[in-house]
């Protein structure tokens, strides 16, 4: 093949790539935090007793899980308006991935939630605690310990998705790489870079939560 | 023309039809591929050499390090420009099968991992060759693992196969979209693609549910 690869149109731009870059990751961590919080009561919805909070909850992680994001990102943007509610390119994504991430994380946290021993709640009744101080002051905090490794896989697969936001043009890496792949025509140079920072972008998420693992681990 | 939903549906309906065919082609595809793929390099991570491990190990980590639309528009753009021309459709197909040999790598290596090692041991004992080992100890027990898993793999790929709208292939997202270009009823059509989404992806879930069940060991 007569290919030779040149990378100089890629490292002029490198500072593009790298702005989107920051922009895929701050999307990611907003998105993820309210999508945390999200997940964190639907958690708790999908563990109660009382049917009349676990359904609705258990809809809303079925019907999420099942529909493709691009969906939700055009439904989002496209479609909304039309009800009146009209966001920025940014803010709809940041809403939907929030939603999306809130069904995924629901699951991760509800796995984490029936792995508490029963005995620690009924420890917390015996010194008079209310449910919702048990709730968080004894349970979240060790339940968040236990699913560290199952959210690490559910951050990062987070984290990627936010390259489709470049689908509704928000400038972040997937984008930024489009537009230098269409003016340089450096084709695989491009997407070699833009995929290794991705790459190393998931690789360093992994290594960031398993320090986070050792360091919250509990004594043996 | 008229407006209301119903009519612009009744117009749209062998659009929409074609569109769901052809995105239910692609995940099917992806899937075949993909598993076909997956189990070699399962296979290779848990009884491969140093080196082949080692090559097998980077390929799937790097394709689970890039997002699927990353893959999609690689795929695409890549093939067209060292001249093989495999247009939208094939590109996309391989960039998912790609994507799903990744997954279904890794659900190969957990499940042949989590078999006890006196298995082979016990098959090597009794003369049997690590072909035979293979398929008739090690394989049955780790389907039961795998099959769920699986499952659910096909209803990622259905989920990813939205993403081949992107280059161009006339799939159930794009339809909707162009559907939605010429009557502007971006609400209700959009609803309508998300709620036949959500029909096959449910069904494949509850799917992988009952399989689950099926081959659950009794307790």
């Amino acid at each position: 093949m007569g290919y030779t690869l040149n990378f100089s149109a890629v490292w002029r731009n490198f500072d593009f790539l790298l702005s989107g870059l920051m922009l895929s990751l701050g999307l990611a961590v907003i998105s993820i935090l309210i999508g945390a919080a999200i997940g964190l009561v639907l958690a708790f919805a999908l563990t109660s007793k009382k049917r009349l909070a676990a359904a609705p909850a258990q809809l809303y992680v079925t019907v999420l899980r099942n529909l493709p994001i691009l969906v939700l990102v055009l439904f989002a943007y496209f479609a909304l308006p039309q009800l009146g509610f009209r966001l920025d390119k940014i803010k709809s994504f940041v809403l939907v991935l929030s939603i999306y991430s809130g069904a995924y994380l629901a699951e991760v946290f509800r796995a984490g939630l029936l792995s508490i021993p029963k005995g620690l709640t009924e420890a917390g009744l015996a010194i008079g605690l209310t449910s919702m101080q048990i709730r968080t002051s004894i349970i979240a905090p060790l339940m968040v310990r236990n699913v560290l490794p199952s959210l690490s896989s559910t951050v990062i697969s987070l984290f990627k998705d936010t390259s489709l936001a470049a689908a509704i043009a928000v400038p972040e890496l997937t984008f930024a790489a489009r537009k230098i792949n269409v003016e340089s025509f450096r084709v695989i140079e491009t997407w070699m870079i833009t995929s290794a920072l991705y790459v190393v972008t998931c690789f360093l998420i992994a290594a960031l939560m398993r320090f986070v693992e050792r360091r919250l681990a509990l004594p043996r | 023309m008229s407006h209301s939903f119903f009519d612009q549906l009744w117009i749209a309906r062998y659009v929409i039809m074609s569109g769901l065919g052809m995105s239910v082609s692609i995940s099917l595809l992806a899937i075949l591929a993909g598993s076909v793929l997956g189990v070699f390099v399962g296979m290779a991570l848990v009884y491969g050499g140093v080196a082949l491990r080692l090559v097998v190990r980077a390929y799937t980590d790097i394709i689970r390090g890039t997002p699927v639309l990353v893959l999609v528009l690689a795929s695409y753009y890549v093939s067209s420009a060292v001249g093989i021309n495999l247009g939208p459709f094939a590109a996309g197909v391989l960039a998912l099968a790609i994507f799903c040999s990744s997954h279904v790598g890794e659900i190969v290596r957990g499940a042949l991992q989590a078999i006890p090692r006196g298995q082979t041991e016990a098959a090597k004992a009794i003369g049997l060759t690590f072909a035979q080992t293979f398929t008739s100890v090690l394989w049955p027990q780790a389907m039961r693992q795998f099959l769920p898993a699986w499952v659910n793999t096909a209803a990622e790929m259905v989920k990813a196969s939205t993403l081949l709208s992107v280059i161009g292939v006339a799939e159930l997202l794009l339809r909707t979209q162009e559907i939605i270009s010429r009557n502007f009823l971006s609400l209700q059509f959009y609803f309508l693609a998300g709620a036949l989404y959500f029909i096959v992806n449910y069904g494949i879930e509850r799917f992988g549910k009952y399989v689950e069940r099926k081959t659950a060991l009794p307790s």
